[in-house]
């Protein structure tokens, strides 16, 4: 996968060096980048799209092909990098032709949000609900193809996103490590942090848990997380963020610049 | 930048305190933390910051945003119990809607806030709005319920009586309005909390500026400049006279001691981190037969 994805990335490294600075790019020298909404409720979108202010300049090196309310196109193109947003609906066979062409058509497929990554929200669903009661079981991406990298939260952070991306277009590969890790993670719910944070003896109550949580399901309580599962969302964010899960000590140097 | 595997990466090391006296009533040592939280958020620096403030018990911290010097003062000395500042940032840019947040925590608490910043997953907005980063050394921290042992069956006294604590010369001291226990560190090993014992960072290594008691006189402390933002507030905030400087030891009782404690520190934790790797059990530090050198805190 690294290969692949490095190779994709050097290639257009390669290309953009060969084009004078000054000269406008053609389409064909961006990195062609995908969004596929399938059972999410827009949120991560709405994350990816506060960056844009700052992605103006980023825009010009990549190039936007194929999404609703993003671009007018019915036909799904090749594409560089596809993120998808949401599980997949089997009930709903669109969602799972849509899902496996984009896998066919995409070199790299990244599940963005937990609800692509490990089920999220909906893993709650049972059906019944309004104008089509009969979708009722919904799975995380990695269950029906490959992917590549994922990246979860309720949403991600608008900053998390645009992190990704200048990673993704300064081929930082160090960096996006850990979201093609995050790939072999089938289920996320807050109770990880029990089973693999505090039953393992390493949970050290910083806090960072609650401060993750989307919904107020984690607080800390005589200095350990306390979980209330009513409100859990199944985004993982707690265990993700907990400073003892993994440890990016190679990035965080980096970017304090204390190499 | 000097890089150094025992005491992180930094630029200088100074012995300073403050020299508010009404900070240096209530700190624990050189009153650094509080001196230096106050004058960055009179400097504008911050505009409020995180820190461990009185709970509903004696000596059981809270997390609590603090805007004014007097609220800062509140928060003043040590407290050996967790306290998840961590926890509060994200309510600091909402609930109150700081724009430059101030923290200070444990060696610990520093990492997860950089991790926080390098990857901010859950994180929206609040990771651009962190403006200093302050740590504390530490060794190892206590439950509450383990505190209160030493408090109520070593010291023999209640926690509503107890004025001050501190770890200095091997001795946890227990002090009260008429009376001291000294508690032989020894005796308190196996009171800490599990996840102390996988740490490898003694001194906050990933802080702009850290700080302790180890390596200064009495009523001192040692200062760590590491990063630019760190070491310009220390400079300015000694050129304004919030800090004095003394002559710092290098000596045997000086920086030598931070050292040996730091590399003490490291090694033996680096031992539970291989035991426990060895167990094929889940930590996400390196076993010592991956790295280069032990001492690293990865």
């Amino acid at each position: 996968m690294f290969e692949k994805l490095k190779n994709i990335l050097k290639s257009e490294e390669s290309e953009t060096k060969n084009t004078p600075a000054s000269a406008p790019q053609g389409s064909g020298d961006k990195l062609k980048i995908g969004y596929i909404h399938l059972s999410g409720c827009t949120g991560d979108l709405m994350s990816f799209t506060e960056n844009y202010d700052e992605l103006a300049d980023l825009l010009q090196a990549v190039d936007i092909v194929y999404g609703q309310t993003l671009v007018d196109k019915w036909e799904m193109p090749e594409m560089d990098i596809v993120l998808i947003e949401g599980s997949v609906c089997l009930e709903d066979a669109h969602s799972i032709k849509e899902l496996k062409e984009a896998r066919e058509k995409s070199k790299l497929l990244v599940a963005l949000g937990s609800c692509a990554c490990t089920g999220g929200f909906t893993v709650y669903a049972k059906g019944g609900q309004g104008g089509q009661p009969q979708h009722s079981s919904f799975l995380a991406l990695q269950h029906l193809v490959k992917v590549d990298m994922a990246i979860p939260g309720c949403p991600p952070s608008p900053q998390m996103i645009k992190k990704v991306i200048l990673a993704a277009v300064n081929n930082d590969m160090d960096y996006l490590a850990p979201f093609m890790k995050f790939t072999d993670d089938e289920e996320a719910c807050g109770c990880d942090l029990q089973k693999k944070i505090i039953n393992q003896s390493i949970c050290i109550g910083c806090g960072a848990c609650a401060a993750a949580c989307p919904t107020r399901a984690m607080t800390m309580k005589d200095g350990r997380p306390s979980f209330n599962c009513d409100r859990c969302v199944k985004c993982g964010l707690c265990y993700y963020q907990c400073t003892r899960s993994w440890w990016p000590i190679d990035q965080i140097k980096k970017e304090m610049g204390l190499e | 930048m000097i890089q150094d595997s025992v005491l992180g990466p930094h630029q200088e090391i100074l012995t300073a305190r403050a020299t508010d006296k009404k900070i240096l009533d209530k700190s624990q040592d050189g009153g650094i933390v509080t001196a230096l939280l106050v004058y960055a958020l009179e400097k504008n620096i911050i505009d409020g910051t995180v820190v461990a403030g009185p709970g509903k018990e004696p000596w059981k911290p809270e997390p609590m945003v603090a805007t004014t010097k007097k609220d800062i003062l509140k928060s003043a000395g040590t407290k050996y119990t967790m306290c998840p500042n961590v926890a509060l940032i994200k309510e600091a840019t909402r609930g109150y809607g700081l724009e430059k947040i101030g923290t200070v925590g444990t060696p610990c608490q520093v990492m997860g806030i950089r991790k926080m910043q390098t990857y901010p997953l859950g994180a929206r907005h609040v990771t651009d709005k962190i403006a200093l980063v302050l740590g504390i050394y530490c060794m190892e921290n206590f439950p509450y319920d383990s505190l209160k042992t030493f408090i109520q069956d070593k010291a023999g006294t209640t926690p509503d009586k107890v004025t001050k604590m501190d770890i200095s010369k091997g001795k946890l001291f227990i002090r009260t309005a008429d009376d001291e226990t000294a508690i032989p560190i020894k005796q308190t090993h196996g009171y800490e909390q599990s996840g102390c014992q996988y740490c490898l960072d003694y001194v906050a290594e990933l802080s702009d500026v850290s700080c302790g008691s180890v390596g200064a006189k009495p009523g001192w402390s040692t200062i760590i400049k590491r990063t630019d933002k760190g070491a310009s507030l220390i400079d300015s905030a000694i050129e304004d006279g919030v800090l004095e400087v003394t002559e710092t030891n290098e000596g045997k009782f000086g920086l030598e001691m931070l050292r040996k404690l730091s590399k003490n520190k490291k090694t033996q934790r680096q031992k539970n981190i291989d035991k426990k790797l060895d167990m094929g059990l889940q930590i996400p530090f390196t076993h010592s037969k991956f790295k280069e050198d032990i001492l690293e805190n990865r």
